[in-house]
């Protein structure tokens, strides 16, 4: 029975000393080193976290950085096929005014050898009437000197004269 | 639990370095007893018819001692006024006393292991197995007088309470430095040892008993946990081994320690499941008394378990060493030691469970006295 009987004396050295033990460590032990483990532990939360920003940050640079190749990518095609449209509209706009020229040149050219062979033709229906009047008159000299030959000729002037 | 690695590296390597402790003494011990018992014999012859002087053999017979290991177990259980610390070798305790006309202190060797009375200022004083009766005019003892007597004297128990309180204190308040001193960074030495074990009881002990409002009890539940871990290991220590864990005084201390905490941060929902359950209004008169029993019966189970725990490790180890004694043969000696071995390192793990126990359990309690319900 001795050993459940609780002793008073102890009890109360057990009470005091409990107390003045738990006073003591919670001031000068807990708080110290909970204090210190939970900074630690924060510290070590906020690295992590830190850590984890910069890696979405360099994610980030680096997602901006391929955007702006490819824009820049994009912006060379748009000029490369801007100025091969306005090579094309050059060119094009180039043949088209030399084909007008050229067919203008034509043109005038016709007109030119149409002008030129009316001169021409001018010159050689004067030359042929001028020949044959001369023929004519060489003709009708010779003709002319018979007196039936006149005749004859006046006859057959005076028939087509007449069928007209 | 992320510290349970270096944790159990760490207690393995304190349980060698027990183990090793253990065996060594408990052979020291051994021979000892052996010397003790040789001795016993030749002593008797040379002290002739002369009373022996020495107080273990006052009351003993001529001749051979008789050996009454439940009498040896229960002087080692028990509180003592001395620290017996081997053969016929005690520490004299201070005794305390409180009596009606004041208080009287004086030094427990006066009463030379029982055999002296001791006069003090107000009465005469005899030592009685251990308890310190006041003796009448007659001679007698005077049952009357000696239970108006409050006895506040430092024993054996206490003693070795103020010395693991000190060992607390000193390695706490230095592992503390070693936290200002190093700012931030990883911990070292004594520092790196104990700081899981404070992790331990945070985070698997507080925090899922409790809930967000742990902090608050940190304090108490580390103190409770260290303190009883410490007590129960240096319980373990052969020679200095006083029972302190093992004493119901002690284990009512903590008890009602923890009972005091629950009940004044019991919130309302606590207070409530306690009058006014949620039962049909006609089990209330079963229902109320069975919760109010139960206030005393958590903390009262906390207080029975670890006492009967530890006791009994104790009484396992030294009836093992007993059994040398009664087979009177050192043959038995070996099997002995290396059961006893067997059962300290059974108790170094007992030490830290119990403690571990008494820890969680307050928690739990703790943590239902201040649950919120929604």
């Amino acid at each position: 029975m001795d050993l459940v009987t609780p002793s008073i004396g102890l009890i109360f050295w057990t009470g005091i000393s409990f107390i003045c033990l738990l006073i003591l460590l919670r001031k000068f032990a807990w708080k110290p080193i909970l204090g210190a483990i939970h900074e630690r532990e924060q510290s070590i939360d906020e690295a992590l976290n830190k850590a984890e920003l910069a890696k979405q940050e360099m994610a980030r640079l680096t997602s901006q950085n391929q955007d702006l190749m490819q824009q820049a990518r994009a912006e060379r095609d748009e000029i490369l096929k801007e100025a091969k449209t306005l090579k094309d509209g050059i060119l094009n706009e180039a043949k088209k005014q030399a084909q007008v020229e050229g067919a203008k040149l034509i043109e005038k050219a016709k007109i030119e050898i149409e002008n030129q062979k009316k001169a021409a033709l001018a010159e050689v229906k004067d030359q042929v009437s001028s020949l044959s009047l001369e023929i004519a008159e060489r003709v009708l000299r010779t003709q002319l000197d018979d007196k039936a030959k006149q005749e004859t000729l006046v006859a057959n002037l005076l028939k087509d004269v007449e069928l007209n | 639990m992320d510290c349970n690695q270096v944790f159990v590296s760490k207690v393995k390597r304190l349980i060698v370095v027990f183990t090793l402790l253990i065996a060594f003494l408990s052979i020291k011990i051994d021979t000892f007893a052996q010397v003790d018992s040789a001795v016993v014999p030749v002593d008797s012859l040379v002290a002739g018819s002369a009373e022996a002087v020495s107080g273990e053999h006052g009351a003993a017979k001529h001749g051979e001692e008789k050996f009454e290991p439940t009498k040896v177990i229960m002087e080692h259980i028990a509180d003592s006024h001395m620290w017996h610390l081997w053969g016929h070798t005690s520490l004299p305790l201070p005794v305390i006393l409180y009596t009606a006309n004041g208080l009287e202190v004086f030094s427990s060797g006066h009463f030379h292991h029982g055999e002296h009375d001791y006069n003090g200022k107000y009465n005469n004083y005899r030592l009685e197995e251990d308890h310190i009766k006041v003796v009448g005019a007659d001679g007698k003892i005077d049952e009357e007088a000696s239970k108006s007597i409050l006895d506040f004297s430092i024993t054996k128990n206490v003693a070795a309470m103020f010395l693991a309180i000190l060992i607390i204190l000193i390695v706490f308040i230095s592992v503390a430095n070693a936290y200002k001193k190093r700012v931030g960074k990883a911990p070292k030495g004594l520092q790196s040892f104990i700081e899981p074990i404070i992790v331990f009881v945070r985070d698997d002990i507080a925090k899922p008993n409790i809930g967000h409002k742990y902090a608050k009890f940190m304090p108490y539940l580390l103190t409770v946990f260290f303190f009883i871990w410490f007590n129960n290991l240096l319980g373990l220590v052969p020679v200095f081994g006083a029972n302190v864990t093992g004493n119901i005084a002690l284990t009512f201390v903590m008890a009602l320690g923890t009972m005091i905490i629950v009940n004044i941060n019991g919130n309302k929902y606590y207070w409530k499941h306690i009058f006014r359950p949620d039962v049909p209004w006609w089990l209330y008169p079963i229902m109320i008394p069975v919760e109010l029993i139960g206030i005393i019966s958590k903390p009262f189970a906390l207080m029975i378990r670890l006492f009967a725990n530890i006791t009994a490790g104790h009484i396992i180890v030294l009836s093992l060493i007993s059994l040398i004694f009664i087979f009177e043969t050192l043959a038995i000696a070996p099997v002995s030691v290396a059961f006893v071995l067997f059962m300290d390192v059974l108790e170094l793990l007992v030490a830290f469970l119990q403690a571990f126990i008494f820890t969680l359990l307050t928690a739990l309690f703790i943590g239902m006295a201040v649950e919120e319900h929604h």
